[in-house]
């Protein structure tokens, strides 16, 4: 191999899974939230490869990466890990697990601007570390759901959470195993669903088959199968009497499979 | 966040990303986003630096910049130098993100569409 002197290449996994050839666009979804809270676990459930990790390097100062000039000067390190999930030909969806910490923030727009909109994975034995994320999310007006890693018995009910959080009616607040894909699978729908109804979609339009040629090949009866069908109480449960009726959001999306 | 072996490139000192990248920590005039879809157009040449062949390797499928990042255990913003460098000498295309948000930061409904059927394919 025509390398000068690098020995990297036997360290890394053999195995990648490569894109497909014809994959031309990237969108992404942020997974954010305190240490700990299970952000790359979710971000797992739901990849198709296993997370990665990488970092960023930049100073708060200024918009290069380092206006000193020089690397190490006055610079900040972020690690983010992220996962993808190939949508179609064309389309891939990367997720992000992000830090909530307020070090990170200065990064957001120049790593996540351009972003669908987040998730912020919340852990009930430690709420105000999701304050900050909240905050900033509502700042920067990225949307965004909230999903409650559940480990283990509910100590308190959502509506209790939502109070906890102050967090305005409007924005989806669920429950979810991060450790579950279906269940992980579910958060991301549910963040779908919000962007939707901020847009003005109703869960018809958003039912309906995308534009030939530009969605994902028409498989029809295939795109829904029976385990992406749970029911009406996959987003809002006997418990969470407060849950948010979110114009054209949870349930209807999961007719669109009757033939 | 912690998992995975410790490989060289992480964490390691300025001096060896300074030589990386040849000195320059500035990013490159174009503006890669982390997923932008890098695609390499010809084979590595003899005498080529390494962490340029490897880039080229790794994106003869498309390659995200954020996974050329994370294989080359490398930060972000000195993958995006060499990258800009391989892009400049016509040695790998580009394909950047179509998803740019609107004044509400909102995706079209099209785009929604095909989000919502990906992740019900799962």
């Amino acid at each position: 191999m025509a390398s000068n002197g690098s020995d990297l290449q036997d360290l890394r996994p053999a195995a990648r899974t490569p894109l497909r050839a014809t994959a031309d666009n990237a969108l992404k979804i942020v997974v954010v939230g305190g240490f700990g809270v299970g952000k790359t676990t979710l971000v797992g459930s739901v990849s198709e490869i296993r997370p990665l990790n990488t970092e960023e390097v930049m100073t708060r100062a200024g918009e290069g990466i380092d206006p000193a000039g020089s690397w190490g000067k006055r610079s900040t390190t972020v690690a983010f890990d992220f996962g993808r999930i190939t949508l179609s030909e064309r389309q891939v969806l990367y997720l992000f697990g992000a830090p909530g910490q307020e070090r990170f923030w200065f990064l957001w727009d120049r790593l996540f601007s351009g972003a669908l909109g987040a998730v912020v994975l919340v852990d009930t034995r430690r709420l105000e570390d999701s304050w900050y994320a909240i905050d900033r999310l509502e700042h920067h007006g990225t949307p965004f759901v909230v999903a409650r890693n559940n480990f283990g018995e509910p100590g308190h009910t959502l509506e209790q959470v939502r109070e906890a959080l102050d967090l305005p009616p409007e924005v989806p607040l669920v429950d979810c195993d991060a450790r579950d894909r279906e269940s992980g699978k579910r958060v991301l729908i549910a963040l779908v669903h919000h962007l939707a109804a901020l847009a003005g979609a109703d869960a018809a339009a958003l039912a309906e088959p995308g534009e030939p040629g530009t969605a994902a090949p028409a498989e029809p009866g295939t795109a829904v199968g029976p385990d992406a069908a749970p029911g009406p109480d996959a987003a809002s449960r006997p418990d969470e009497p407060g849950e948010p009726t979110v114009p054209g959001a949870p349930d209807a999306i999961y007719e669109e499979s009757t033939p | 966040m912690n998992a995975g072996p410790v490989l060289p490139g992480r964490d390691d000192d300025p001096d060896r990303l300074y030589t990386i990248t040849g000195g320059r920590s500035r990013a490159p005039s174009v503006a890669f986003d982390l997923v932008t879809l890098i695609v390499a157009e010809r084979q590595p040449a003899p005498g080529m630096q390494s962490e340029h062949v490897r880039i080229l390797r790794m994106c003869e499928a498309p390659t995200a910049v954020v996974e050329v990042a994370a294989e080359l255990s490398l930060p972000v913003s000195v993958v995006k130098i060499l990258l800009g460098d391989l892009l400049e000498a016509g040695a790998v295309t580009a394909r950047h993100p179509r998803f740019a948000p609107n004044k509400a930061r909102l995706p079209d409904l099209d785009t929604l569409k095909q989000v919502l059927h990906g992740l019900q394919r799962l």
